[in-house]
């Protein structure tokens, strides 16, 4: 008799093509997104469209006040949302468990703020930074509704792989009577940089990304910003512009497009690059 | 008393435990008095009594889930993570540990323990020491390399990976994890050892060296070893405490010297259970 199990049944067959297609239709879909992207924008790029103002509504010139405003709207937004976000997931991972109420509380407040259509975030940040704290239209008030925006994000995924590490390192951490303070900044916190890193990515690729939110709360100003006070452009804003309100601005926006994207690519390498060093020095 | 309504075969269990017969005149290192534990609403031992003696090796020894490590948790008071509640007294240098004001810093420093799962920590060996004993004070870059080698040599781990100090201490292989943790805990210089289960996740290699080792120790420290390793507690105790699973929790059966409940057990449970290493 030959009933020895075999790997080869028909769910087994079927769960192996549906993976790989689905993989496949992930490669093809970037893929095409990043050909697409390529195909329309590069003709347009030159070395002077990074350091040039746009001029003729962005038909032509270049892209460099947009640059500025996206790179200090991002810097910005992590400088306001890091630390918070590292506290409030500390607090919720180290000090409440999951079953009591505030800390219940704040998972759902956090879950509806990750619910809120961005233009609606867009709209709390003009009445609440814009308006009502006196900040204008301003890279900070955007910088600081663009923070709202990914806390959930940074809270919900650094607590998660701060809960990830096995509760023994705890314990072993307190029998060796270490304070609650340097298990957590010395143990815990760099055990965890693989999942911090992860989420401040995908917070700068949120971030980079949003335009509906900044359009209230930092406006579509063109020129170079002289402060962070000063309303600015970020580049999503700008494609967007170009895109629906400038007739003949698509090869434009082709080449910004790909420009975020290539930065957003920076951004990550740059970001690993940081995290690796800061895990290395921990653990000499 | 109310063994009446005791099961038959149970009838032996002493309502009231004390420290065993013909050991008082032993200096008692910890004093475990009248404790009680409960965690949530589950009582996982109610009024238990046992002297550890200074300078032996204690152990105890029970089925799994009769509360032996939590008991170990009691002593440098882990059981305060897990919403316990603890009654009674443990008596150390005079004082009690169960006291709200006990400094518990201090107390982990003084009662060191060791894990089942030896759980160094995921940076350099060097930093596996720097980072306790600079939470204890010392802050001296020589001080710390000289505690440091002492009691890898110690465990006798120097002459193994004195070359690789530098390394990460979790690619260190089981055994010499184990001993690590050990020598992790020695270089704090406390003056009981609480070890739980130390030998179980190693090989037999590596169990008879951490065994040795733990003998060798005894000179200078007191040992409270639990282990669910009968040949282990045979091997290597002077004392041993018997705990049974019983009427919903776990209650201290018997303790004695080693010989005693290893060769003639007074109480029929630990008869039971100590025979279960020789069939």
């Amino acid at each position: 008799m030959n009933a020895l199990p075999t790997n080869n049944n028909l769910a087994d067959t079927l769960l192996k093509i549906a993976s790989w297609a689905s993989g496949i239709f992930i490669v093809l879909f970037f893929g095409y997104l990043l050909f697409d992207i390529t195909v329309n924008g590069f003709s347009r790029i030159d070395f002077s469209f990074f350091y040039e103002s746009p001029v003729n509504a962005g038909r032509q010139g270049g892209i460099a006040p947009m640059l500025i405003s996206t790179l200090l709207i991002l810097i910005l937004c992590l400088c306001i949302s890091l630390p918070i976000g590292i506290a409030s997931a500390i607090y919720l991972a180290e000090y409440t468990n999951e079953k009591q109420w505030f800390s219940r509380f704040i998972r759902r407040c956090l879950n509806i703020i990750s619910g809120v259509p961005s233009i609606v975030m867009g709209l709390f940040g003009y009445a609440f930074f814009v308006i009502a704290l006196k900040l204008g239209f301003s890279l900070l008030s955007g910088a600081l509704t663009l923070a709202a925006m990914v806390l959930p994000l940074l809270i919900r995924s650094i607590e998660d792989s701060l809960r990830a590490i096995p509760q023994s390192y705890r314990l072993n951490a307190h029998a060796l009577g270490l304070s609650q303070w340097r298990m957590i900044f010395q143990i815990l916190l760099p055990m965890a940089s693989q999942g911090i890193l992860l989420a401040v990515i995908l917070s700068i690729g949120r971030a980079m990304a949003e335009t509906a939110a900044l359009l209230y709360t930092s406006g579509y100003v063109m020129r170079t910003p002289d402060s962070i006070m000063d309303s600015g452009r970020s580049l999503s804003v700008h494609i967007f512009d170009l895109s629906m309100n400038v007739p003949g601005g698509e090869p434009s926006a082709y080449a910004s497009a790909l420009t975020l994207i290539v930065l957003l690519l920076i951004i990550n390498t740059i970001t690993a690059y940081i995290s690796r060093i800061i895990k290395n020095r921990s653990i000499k | 008393m109310k063994v009446t309504s005791k099961p038959a075969h149970l009838k032996s269990v002493p309502d009231d435990y004390h420290a065993a017969p013909g050991t008082h005149q032993l200096p008692t290192h910890i004093s475990i008095e009248n404790l009680s534990l409960k965690i949530d609403t589950q009582i996982i031992f109610d009024k238990l009594s046992l002297p550890i003696y200074e300078n032996r090796i204690n152990t105890l020894i029970g089925p799994s889930g009769c509360g032996k490590s939590s008991l170990l948790n009691c002593i440098t008071r882990l059981s305060d993570y897990n919403n316990s509640s603890l009654e009674g007294k443990i008596i150390l240098d005079n004082n009690d540990l169960l006291h709200k004001k006990t400094d518990l810093i201090k107390l982990r420093r003084k009662v060191g323990m060791i894990f089942q799962k030896p759980v160094p920590f995921p940076m350099s060996i060097r930093k596996n020491f720097a980072l306790p004993l600079k939470e204890h004070g010392v802050r001296n870059t020589y001080d710390i390399e000289q505690k440091m080698e002492n009691a890898l040599r110690a465990v006798g781990l120097w002459k193994e990976i004195s070359n690789r100090i530098d390394t990460r201490a979790d690619k260190l292989s089981g055994g010499q994890q184990q001993r690590l943790c050990i020598a992790r805990v020695l270089a704090l210089e406390p003056k009981a050892i609480l070890m739980d289960e130390p030998c179980s996740s190693l090989d037999p290699m590596a169990t008879a060296i951490v065994e040795e080792l733990i003998v060798g120790l005894k000179e200078k420290y007191t040992i409270f070893l639990v282990t669910h390793n009968l040949a282990q507690a045979k091997r290597i105790a002077d004392f041993v405490a018997f705990m049974w699973y019983h009427d919903g929790h776990g209650r201290l059966i018997e303790h004695n010297h080693a010989d005693v409940i290893f060769e003639k057990p007074s109480n029929p449970i630990t008869a039971a259970y100590v025979q279960g290493l020789t069939e």
